[in-house]
């Protein structure tokens, strides 16, 4: 069909659907009722019963834990879907002209990368190992960690000559450390299940709360999450970067 | 009292599905995307929030005050990475698109034959 | 609700019809990653630091990089 046909029946639908958005979105209780039954429980009981103060974590990786679980794996799934994709796309040609540059000289990155990217690469190393390891005391976690050691990664492919340098990738190790983060969340559900009988049981010592060493599998749960989500991610940005896209800009 | 961040949140789907139909270029069809996917990230905060409660951390704060509802905040929490990476996925389609038909226009993909 | 939070849904809405509106992918890139940003400030007005963290983090750093990339990556193969 037309893009004027397919436009015009979209306004039509729009019109139709956000009519069935107020419809629904007005039935929602305000800002002034009360807290549902399960939050107000989690809300008031997930300290006392955990340990970690941070309850929305206590939320995703203890009493949840199934659903972060699931959503770890389609994070896992769409990486490597990705990572496959693209392995596909790079074609002989590429492979030809990327020989015929190494062949003229090594492409060098710029000196403002080389000589800032590794400082950065440690700061956001430390940042982000910091928010992995404490999510379960402040805002933070695995997911939010996970990406910021991403960029550390990318900052230490980038500003390095490991790119430019050789055509392998360290395309194996990303994805060992994504698998391992994956099958380690999943192995401390099945320790759940071997130790205390339930699939996700919290079955570590609880410790004391705001302790760094408290709410039991809380901290590893983090950790592993942290290197899948990590592994995830750089892996797509290390197939997305090649020496073809640094090369070309990249002598100064 | 909450009608605002709602009616933002469904705004923000309608515009969100416009730009997917509309658009001529993939790569701006999966940004478009991800501000669809911004609508339900708002109206979850926007169920889960109340008025004058506080973040549901409780290392300083007393484990008796109000707070909004942390349960829908690690939905929306693992639910913006996994999206991430979905769109990544899409972008991945994209390029390998642009490898087989020679372009990213969705309207002429269907006309060619690969 | 107070002036923050009007103001970052205001400024929320804005956004996102900047980033649809902006044909040009690369343009768009720089509208995507401001608009991350005034989420994650909605968000944290909203009383979510977690989501906040999530949102400014995958938003404005991760989306905008792998689009940027990928982009060159088509652009590339001419």
């Amino acid at each position: 069909m037309t893009r004027r046909v397919r436009l015009a029946l979209f306004l039509a639908s729009a019109v139709g659907l956000a009519v069935v958005l107020g419809f629904a979105l007005a039935g929602l209780p305000g800002f002034d009722a009360d807290l549902g039954r399960y939050a107000s429980f989690v809300a008031s009981h997930a300290v006392s019963q955990r340990r970690g103060t941070n309850s929305v974590v206590d939320v995703a990786f203890d009493y949840r834990a199934i659903d972060t679980l699931a959503e770890e794996l389609m994070i896992f799934v769409a990486a490597v879907g990705a990572a496959v994709l693209l392995a596909h796309a790079r074609d002989e040609s590429d492979e030809g002209q990327a020989a015929d540059l190494e062949a003229l000289r090594a492409p060098s990155t710029s000196d403002l990368l080389r000589t800032f990217g590794p400082g950065l690469a440690a700061v956001a190393i430390v940042l982000g190992v910091y928010i992995v390891t404490h999510g379960h005391l402040s805002p933070g976690g695995g997911f939010q960690g996970g990406v910021i050691l991403s960029t550390a990664l990318v900052l230490v492919f980038v500003a390095g000559r490991t790119l430019a340098a050789a055509r392998t990738r360290p395309l194996a190790p990303l994805e060992v450390a994504e698998a391992v983060g994956a099958a380690g969340f999943a192995l401390i559900g099945l320790g759940g299940l071997v130790f205390a009988s339930v699939f996700f049981e919290n079955f570590l010592p609880l410790g004391t709360k705001g302790s760094l060493l408290s709410a039991g599998t809380i901290p590893l749960s983090n950790v592993a999450v942290g290197i899948e989500v990590a592994g995830a991610f750089a892996l797509v940005f290390a197939e997305l970067v090649d020496q073809m896209v640094l090369g070309r800009g990249g002598d100064t | 009292m909450s009608a605002p961040a709602l009616v933002v949140a469904a705004w923000l789907l309608l515009v969100g599905l416009y730009g997917v139909v509309t658009s001529r270029n993939l790569v701006h069809l999966v940004l478009c995307l991800g501000v669809a996917q911004a609508s339900t990230y708002v109206l979850l905060l926007a169920v889960g929030y109340r008025q004058g409660a506080q973040a549901p951390i409780f290392s300083d704060i007393p484990t008796s005050a109000p707070v909004v509802d942390p349960v829908v905040q690690a939905l929306t929490l693992t639910d913006v990475v996994v999206e991430a990476t979905v769109s990544a996925l899409l972008l991945a389609l994209a390029v390998q698109t642009r490898k087989r038909f020679g372009t990213v226009d969705p309207d002429e993909i269907g006309e060619l034959h690969g | 609700m107070i002036a923050v939070q009007w103001t970052a849904l205001a400024l929320t809405a804005l956004a996102g019809t900047v980033v649809v509106l902006i044909r040009e992918p690369r343009r768009q890139t720089v509208a995507s990653g401001v608009f991350g940003l005034v989420l994650g400030l909605l968000f944290f007005a909203f009383q979510a630091p977690d989501v906040a963290l999530s949102e400014i983090v995958v938003g404005s750093v991760a989306l905008p990089a792998m689009v940027l990339l990928a982009l060159a990556k088509i652009e590339r193969s001419e």
